[in-house]
């Protein structure tokens, strides 16, 4: 049976190009691979080869000719005997025809893209649980020690892994004791190899493992940051649903104290960014402790951003094994009715100092700890947006394209006609982190901007 | 063209021409029957036809983006994949193809995803670069050269961990053995004795830039020598040298002794991609290559003088192959596109309470 040859297309935009040279004339046996003619492309000129067998029936597009469109039949393959003048019946292979779809709709009309496109779903993130059980008093330090440690003894596929988590206890100590519980099977210390060990860390969540990967600072993940985005979160959409991958990236993240820029910086909103991945950024023990145990039983990535200055602070949690919280929900840490501050991570005890101070001065602040970057909370924000119409958000990181932005977005794209003043954002300012100790104060929010920031919604 | 499945399952309609049963453990020294060169003869034919057909397919523009094609490189995964085990996993770069066919992945599947349908192994979202299978232990399909290497060696963790007798087959080409993730890992697995073969599939060229010009050492099979890591080098057009220094290495990462490196020397026909004008080199080369080596044409060509079979049983076998690739291409233009609603499934996983 004849066959129909078809102008290719040989690069990804290439709607036309030029027959520059026949390489097999009419006549001429051709089998799968010989080469039958060049092609000039809007990029180069390329071999076309045979994929069926037969003979050189007839050419249809002589050499020379230009602007051939792709899928224009170009010649035609015969078998022994048939004859070249039987070509007008030769069936073409389908052309890049429409792909069916269930969709019949036949009706020729433009679609309106933004229209037909699907709604996002909307996740409804569990509330918190209640808890009025015994209480303890705990540093962030030891809650997130104890977190691990828990769930390492719920599921055995649970490890960690990371620079100087074992001998040398952590290097801030965070898995103090844990070598001595787990042995070394489970507790393991890496090289100094960020890019390799968080690869590592994924494939064994790939293999069904539930990888602790910790980075002695989140400034080093910098160096894995490919292994993050590419790997661990792209993977389950890109294998349409198939390779799940179990992982928490843990560490402190943001300015510690004068170890300058490239030790202090916040990448709160480099991870918020991608889709694929949950990004958690505790403030109190409580919340480090019921965040990290959800973070290490979720099956998916998380990023899990702790706090240096925070670890050694005390808080009161609840003394219980099964504490947990949700990753999505946020916390009304302080009820108001003027004003919102929206704070994460280290921000949200300088908003509830703030909060203090502005009572002192009439202004009743409602504090908003976010907990959860990304899903964020919006609902939460929108709710006490509509009650105070007025919004501050505190965060370390740098303003531009941080989470702050996206706060203000939010509220102006969900609640626009609630608001009395623009939002403000409270941020690190726009520089690499200083060294010297009277610039690095300057670079750092700290509770009088915020206190400035709310008393200028208010109008006061 | 599965491995023995532990279940004793086949796979869907490839299955049918080529299941076959196994042993488990990798022969040392392989005794090959002539059954058995038919079968490779058969796997590696596959590939061939089923490449092919894609390049036709992205020719009529149902392919789109980025097509990387194994044409040429059969032999290596042929091999290697007969010389291991149900209970190894598989991780490779973006030429993947080839891969997944050895594994045991449907032509169908594979071949609607490239066309970007929902019978697709990633219902289409993956496309060429990235698909996986659990069932197959194939673990993709990555689209960033290097970057599969820490993967696949914690791969070889899991298999450790899990004390499961499992030893990822690690595949990178010789582009990707330049980029410094690829020692963070060997560094790893050298020091932990990960179950690990890497197999570096040298087919001279990194697209464009050949290893004389990319390389300061061209012995990539040394490259494990800073962590003691043996390595050897393979005709990489000969599957039957695969198959055996394939074992011999999957044995040595199975018993213990951590990983080893296997150098595959091998070509590649076609383009790096299919938008490819191949001004680097000669196109004598690849003829040459073409006529001397190509590892279908020779087995084919020692299993016809040694007796194993005859013409009409060759051809019986092309014909069976083209009638899987013919369907395999028809399912793919059939298949739809993936349903709207599916743009935002699959971000995350459910956690369950």
């Amino acid at each position: 049976m004849a066959t129909q040859v078809l102008m290719p297309a040989l690069s990804p935009t290439m709607t036309e190009g030029k027959i520059a040279k026949w390489m097999k004339s009419e006549g001429d046996n051709v089998e799968s691979g010989d080469v039958l003619c060049e092609i000039e492309t809007d990029k180069a000129t390329m071999e076309v080869e045979a994929v069926d067998e037969g003979i050189l029936g007839k050419i249809l597009v002589s050499e020379g000719t230009e602007n051939v469109a792709v899928n224009t039949p170009i010649a035609v393959l015969v078998e022994e005997g048939e004859s070249a003048d039987d070509v007008a019946d030769a069936p073409a292979p389908a052309a890049a025809a429409a792909a069916p779809s269930e969709d019949t709709k036949s009706d020729a009309a433009p679609k309106e893209e933004a229209a037909s496109a699907p709604a996002q779903p909307k996740s409804d993130p569990a509330p918190e649980p209640e808890y009025d059980g015994p209480m303890k008093t705990q540093t962030v330090r030891e809650a997130l020690r104890d977190a691990m440690a828990e769930e390492m003894r719920r599921e055995e596929r649970v490890f960690l892994m990371g620079e100087e988590v074992a001998e040398y206890q952590g290097a801030y100590k965070i898995s103090q004791g844990l070598l001595d519980e787990f042995g070394a099977k489970r507790v393991i210390d890496t090289p100094i190899t960020e890019q390799g060990f968080a690869g590592l860390g994924v494939g064994a969540a790939f293999h069904g493992l539930k990888p602790i990967v910790e980075f002695m600072t989140f400034n080093f993940a910098m160096q894995a940051i490919d292994q993050i985005i590419n790997s661990a979160a792209k993977t389950l959409y890109m294998s349409g649903g198939q390779m799940g991958c179990p992982i928490v990236f843990r560490g402190p993240n943001g300015a510690a104290a004068r170890v300058a820029a490239q030790h202090s910086q916040c990448y709160a909103s480099w991870y918020a960014n991608c889709p694929g991945m949950k990004v958690v950024a505790p403030w109190s023990a409580s919340d480090a402790k019921g965040l990290l145990k959800s973070a290490i039983r979720d099956p998916n990535p998380v990023i899990f951003l702790e706090n240096e200055i925070l670890y050694g602070q005390s808080f009161e949690l609840p003394d219980d094994d099964d504490f947990t919280l949700p990753i999505g929900k946020a916390k009304v840490e302080r009820k108001g009715a003027d004003v919102t501050i929206v704070a994460y991570s280290i921000a949200v005890g300088i908003a509830m100092e703030a909060a203090e101070k502005l009572a002192e001065e009439g202004i009743d602040a409602e504090v908003i700890n976010l907990r959860t970057i990304r899903p964020m909370d919006t609902a939460t924000i929108i709710e006490s947006v509509k009650k105070t119409n007025r919004l501050v958000s505190v965060g370390e990181g740098w303003p531009t394209c941080g989470i702050g932005s996206e706060v203000s977005s939010i509220a102006m794209e969900q609640a626009f006609d609630y608001l009395d003043a623009p939002p403000v954002r409270v941020a690190g300012v726009d520089v690499p982190m200083p060294y010297a100790a009277n610039l690095e104060k300057l670079a750092l929010p700290k509770a009088p901007q915020v206190i400035e920031a709310a008393k200028s919604v208010c109008y006061v | 063209m599965a491995r023995a499945s532990k279940s004793g399952a086949s796979s869907k309609s490839a299955a049918k021409s080529t299941s076959r049963s196994k042993s488990k453990t990798a022969a040392k020294k392989p005794e090959v029957t002539g059954e058995q060169l038919l079968s490779y003869y058969r796997d590696m034919l596959m590939i061939r036809r089923f490449e092919e057909k894609a390049g036709q397919l992205y020719g009529m523009g149902l392919i789109g983006g980025f097509c990387h094609l194994y044409i040429g490189q059969e032999a290596v995964v042929v091999g290697m994949t007969q010389a291991g085990t149900s209970d190894d996993s598989v991780i490779t770069s973006y030429r993947d193809h080839g891969h997944m066919l050895a594994c045991g992945m449907d032509p169908k599947g594979v071949m609607a995803e490239l066309t970007g349908r929902r019978g697709g192994y990633s219902k289409g979202k993956g496309g060429s670069m990235h698909m996986f299978s659990r069932e197959k232990n194939f673990f993709g399909g990555h689209g960033i050269v290097g970057a599969q290497v820490p993967l696949g060696t914690g791969l070889a963790f899991g298999h450790k961990y899990s004390e499961d007798g499992g030893v990822c087959h690690t595949y990178m080409g010789d582009g990707a053995v330049n980029q410094g993730q690829i020692y963070e890992s060997f560094n790893m697995a050298s020091l932990w004795k990960l179950p690990v073969v890497y197999v570096i599939e040298n087919n001279k060229y990194g697209m464009g830039t050949s290893v004389e010009r990319a390389s300061s050492n061209v012995e990539l099979h040394e490259r494990g020598a800073a962590h003691d890591i043996p390595g050897m080098q393979v005709n990489g057009m000969d599957v039957i040298d695969v198959l055996e220094k394939g074992g011999k290495a999957l044995d040595h990462a199975r018993s213990g002794k951590g990983p080893y490196i296997l150098e595959m020397k091998t070509y590649r026909y076609r383009g790096h991609s299919m938008s490819d004008p191949a001004k680097y080199r000669s196109k004598e080369e690849v003829q040459k290559m073409r006529k001397e080596s190509d590892p279908i044409d020779n087995l084919r060509h020692t299993i016809l003088e040694a007796g194993h079979s005859n013409e009409d049983e060759m051809k019986d076998i092309d014909k069976e192959i083209k009638s899987i690739v013919t369907a395999a291409a028809e399912f793919a233009q059939q298949s739809p596109e993936p349903d709207e609603s599916e743009l935002f499934t699959d971000v995350f996983l459910e956690a369950s309470a």
